[in-house]
Parts: structure tokens; sequence; C-alpha cells
């Protein structure tokens, strides 16, 4: 994949309230670390009139209230946060989320291995092997897409969906992987479990991944998800973080 | 003291509705909250509580009665056939409804959305910190779903009502644009000078497949320059996108956080209640504006917002609003900013 960083961020409007800040027009680690340096840079200058933030691959969208906050304000406040550029990116936690790819858990395994012409077993250990970070959530509520697989993982997406995810899935497809907190149909492969709730209402935070996060994986075998899960739904975190200097 | 508000028939749509979900964009979680977001507040306010919650109906209709004590409910959205018994009321209006009564709303001579604000609060929990329902993540409202007949909601902390109907005013709701205005971007490099001069000169007709999520729009196709594929990027409320078959998708109030289509243009804040309001066979028209143009409609609609409702007595009907507030004869003036 060519890496497609503009020389220049572009300043795209979204109506009079939303701004799209455009690094590039791919999916690429160093596009995707601009997007994140620029979002935590916004969110510490605390903006009077900056109400959200949504990373993506490849742009961050900036939700503002235009009768606090001019354009002109907001792309000048903006500029010279992205002159300092994405050497100002690191990732503030590092995730080890516990995985189970066991066939009987990860539903798919066994396919998207027939697919890249490798054993079940060989699927997992290079999963499990990656570094990644969290680009984005999109789709559906927690639905964290993960940059970081190993290239020998990349396959296309299905043709059709599959049927709903399990809770907790951990998924490959199109060059990504992803952990889905919720059911929904999809055109990724399910390759894995985990027994972390990783979106949870009644919690606080309720989502426990924040974009920029580093993610690692840490393969367990069936009994221990299914004892880590019954930790988990008493209201444990099972995932273990840790801060980053 | 508490009362039950009970669903005797819903059409399909109807759901609990605040301003929306706000601060978990980034996390993929819809704001959902109300397709006319005017009409909410005209409903909020007159019932003296802007924060609050209301239950949104659509063409489907509804009916409610209350159980165990009176209910004040303001209303306020499309023009409706606002019946309470056999009493017609006016579209938009507060009244006390008492245990045997019925309140029934069907479809009117023109709008796609009423809200229904009770004069208390919702006995619902707070999900991520909002009452707005988003039925395709079960999140919000009454247990994450639509309303049907037989539901029941407490309703708490109860507000005195008006004893007698009486009309809302609010001036904002009257103030529908003749064209939808839209400010092009953020992919309008991604068509021709042709297609956008296309998408606004255009007659679009609103599509029967159109629901909370998205508006979908017939008319001439939108030929991409480079492709309909775009890698996701952000998606605002009113963003007209045009997928693979060149036939426009403006995303609603349930829209998902980002997308991988391109996207031509995006209505503005001011105008995105009127396009709600438009039914499956409607027409519409957009036109382009520049961002200073599209934030004084938004200034406009905000200070005319928190100028606030009045409530005024049926008896007075026949004269117009104007009229009443040039000649100062309306009371009980509720503005957005004493209610918050």
């Amino acid at each position: 994949m060519t890496q497609m960083l503009y020389d220049a961020p572009r300043y795209l409007d979204a109506g009079e309230a939303a701004l799209s800040v455009e690094f590039g027009d791919s999916v690429a680690p160093e596009i995707n670390a601009h997007v994140l340096a620029l979002g935590a840079a916004l969110r510490d200058a605390k903006l009077p009139g900056v109400e959200e933030l949504v990373p993506t691959y490849r742009s961050l969208m900036i939700h503002y209230e235009p009768l606090t906050i001019s354009r002109a304000e907001l792309v000048k406040t903006l500029e010279l946060l992205a002159f300092q550029g994405a050497s100002g990116f690191a990732p503030r936690a590092r995730w080890r989320i516990p995985c189970c790819y066991d066939p009987a858990l990860g539903e798919d395994i066994a396919e998207a291995a027939r697919i890249l012409e490798m054993s079940p077993e060989r699927l997992g250990a290079l999963h499990v092997s990656g570094c990644y970070r969290a680009y984005m959530y999109g789709f559906a509520p927690g639905w964290c897409y993960l940059g970081g697989l190993p290239p020998t993982l990349a396959l296309p997406r299905r043709a059709s969906p599959r049927g709903a995810t399990p809770p907790g899935a951990v998924l490959i497809g199109g060059g990504l992987s992803l952990i889905a907190a919720n059911s929904m149909p999809t055109g990724w492969y399910v390759i894995g479990r985990t027994p972390e709730r990783l979106f949870a209402l009644e919690r606080d935070p309720p989502l426990l991944i924040e974009p920029g996060d580093a993610i690692s994986f840490e393969s367990i075998d069936a009994a221990s998800f299914f004892a880590l899960e019954a930790r988990a739904l008493r209201g444990e975190v099972v995932a273990k973080r840790e801060v980053l200097p | 003291m508490s009362a039950l508000l009970r669903v005797l028939k819903a059409g399909p749509g109807a759901t609990v509705q605040d301003i929306g979900r706000r601060g978990f964009l980034r996390f993929g979680v819809t704001p959902a909250g109300p397709m006319d977001a005017g009409a909410l507040m005209a409903a909020l306010l007159a019932a003296g509580d802007a924060q609050g919650a209301a239950v949104e109906a659509s063409l489907g209709g509804m009916e409610l009665a209350a159980e165990g004590g009176e209910i004040g409910i303001a209303i306020a959205g499309g023009a409706f056939d606002v019946r309470l018994d056999e009493r017609v009321l006016p579209a938009t209006c507060a009244l006390n409804l008492v245990p045997g009564a019925r309140l029934a709303l069907r479809a009117g001579a023109a709008g796609a959305f009423v809200y229904l604000a009770p004069f208390g609060r919702f006995d619902l929990p707070l999900v991520l910190g909002s009452y707005a329902t988003h039925a395709r993540s079960g999140l919000g409202g009454l247990e994450g779903r639509m309303l049907r007949a037989g539901d029941a909601i407490k309703i708490v902390d109860p507000r005195p009502a008006p004893a007698e109907p009486m009309a809302i005013i609010a001036p904002w709701l009257a103030a529908r644009p003749a064209k939808i205005r839209v400010m092009l971007g953020p992919q309008q490099d991604y068509f021709s000078p042709a297609t956008i001069e296309a998408l606004l000169s255009a007659r679009w007709r609103l599509s029967e497949r159109s629901d909370r999520m998205a508006y979908r729009l017939e008319g001439p196709v939108l030929q991409h320059l480079r492709g309909h594929d775009i890698v996701s990027d952000g998606v605002a409320f009113g963003a007209i996108q045009a997928p693979g078959d060149g036939a426009p998708l403006v995303l609603m109030a349930d829209r998902q956080p980002t997308g991988g289509y391109p996207k031509i243009a995006n209505v503005i804040g001011a105008d995105l209640g009127a396009l709600a309001q438009l039914r499956p066979g409607d027409f519409v028209a957009f036109e382009s504006v520049s961002w200073e143009e599209a934030v004084a409609a938004r200034r406009a609609r905000q200070q005319a917002i928190e100028a606030g409702v009045t409530l005024e007595p049926l008896l007075r009907k026949e004269f117009s609003a104007e009229f009443l507030l040039a000649q100062n004869l309306v009371g009980g003036v509720v503005s957005a900013r004493e209610a918050r």
C-alpha cells in the first residue's frame, strides 16, 4: 500500500459545524499518526466551542459550535498544532488483551486459514505476534479498528456479510484487525474472542481503549477464556493496561 | 406523586429522544437525538425543561393515555392531526392529559415528526448521559427500542400544566425555507462541476426508503469522477453522500459517525429540521451557501430559540402569532436560557 501523506493537511467543511482535517487518502500508520497527534493536541488545548473529535484512518473530524469559535480561529489553532507533526504522537497506554483463538470461539479461523493457505494454529500465532494501534472506532458502538496486522494475514472482506458477531469478537479483514464489542453482522472473519468487556455501559469509563492506544494480544485457551469471562462479567477489568511515559 | 404515560397505539418509529448523546462519537457511538431539533426544543421549552426528553412520533401516529394521575404534555413538530378525545387541537399545543382521556396524533397536512414532551421527567435511565434512543444499537430510551402499544413510562417530578389546552407559539417553527441550504464538501472534488450543478438544480423526490438513519433522494444520478469508495472519514448530520449507484443519501440523526462514500455537500444546521419534516413523495431542492451564511442562519435560529416559546389561549387562535406578539397579548414566556 502506498503511503499518500499530503504535503499539508486539507481543511474540509462538513457543514458549518464540522471540519475534517485530512492528512492523506489511504490507510497507513504514518497518516494515522498525524490524525491521532492532532486529536491529542486539540483535546489537551481544550478550546471552547470544540465539542467532539472523531479520528479516522486518515482524517480528524472536529465537531464544533461556530457561534462560539469561528472556522478561521479553529483553523489557525489547528495549523499551529499540526505544524508540530506526527513526531508529537505517542500512544498514551498499552493494552494486553486476552484472546482465545480456539476454533470453538474464533468461529471463522479455519475458513480464514484456508483462504490464507496456512493452518489455524499458524494464523493465531501470527495474529498474536502483531503490535497493533487503535486507529479508529466506526461502524457500530465499540467497534475498534486496529492497524499493525502482519501483512501475511491480509485477506479481502467477504462478498456478503456473515451473521452477527459473538461478543468480544476479534476479527481480520481488508488488511486490518478489529475488536467488536457489540454483536453485528460483518464482512470480516472472526478469528478469536476476548473475554474482556471492552464496552460496558455501567462502567466508568464505559469504553476501555482510546483511539491511539497500543494493543497487543495474549493467547489464552478456552478454559482460561471462560474463567476470565466470568470475572469480567462480575465487573473486573481482565485486560492489562500499562500507562506509557 | 407520579403517573404513568401509557402507549395505547404506536406506529413504527416512535422513540424517546433528548437533544442527543454527546461525548462518545470517537467510540463509534451515534448521537441519535431528534430528527427536528427545533421542534423538540419547542416542546421541551413549553414543558419547562430544555434538558429533558420527549417522545418522537412519526407518520404512523400514536395514541396515549395517563394512568394514576394527570400528565401535562407539550406537542410540537409537523402539522399533525391532534385530538384530545373528540376535540381537535392545534398541531402545536400544550394540554393536560387526565386519566380516562385519549390523546391521538395522526399524520396531518404536512410533516413527518412530532414531539410530545411531558410536564415532568421520564423515569428512564440515562445511558451514556442521554435518554436518546438509538434502536440499531439498542441504546437509550425505553430498553433501547422503539415504543409499542402497551408500554408505560413513569413520569416523575411533575410540573403544573395548563388546565385548558393552549397553543404553543415558537416563531422559529414557521421559518421553513423554500430551498434547503447546503454547504458544498467535504468531498465535492470527487464530482464534476456538472454533477454539482445537477445537485443544485434538480427537484429531488424523497424516497419511501427513508428513515432516521438516512433520507434517500430520487432524481438524477450523481456521477463520481474518481470512484465511489473513499477511505472512511467522519460524517456529520446532513451529509449528502453518493454511494455507488449515484442515488444520494442524506445522513440523519441515526447515522454512523464515520463512513466510506464521498460526500458532495452537507445540509446546514438551520435547515436540518425542515429537511427531516419532508415526507416520502415530497420534493425538495437545494441551494449552496457559504460558511458565513450558514452561521448567520444558525445564529438567527439560536436567538429565536433562546427567546423562548409562549403559550396562548386557544380563543385567540384566529390571530396570527406575529399579530399577537406585536400586540404583546401573550404571556407565560419560557426562555431556553431560564430553563437551562
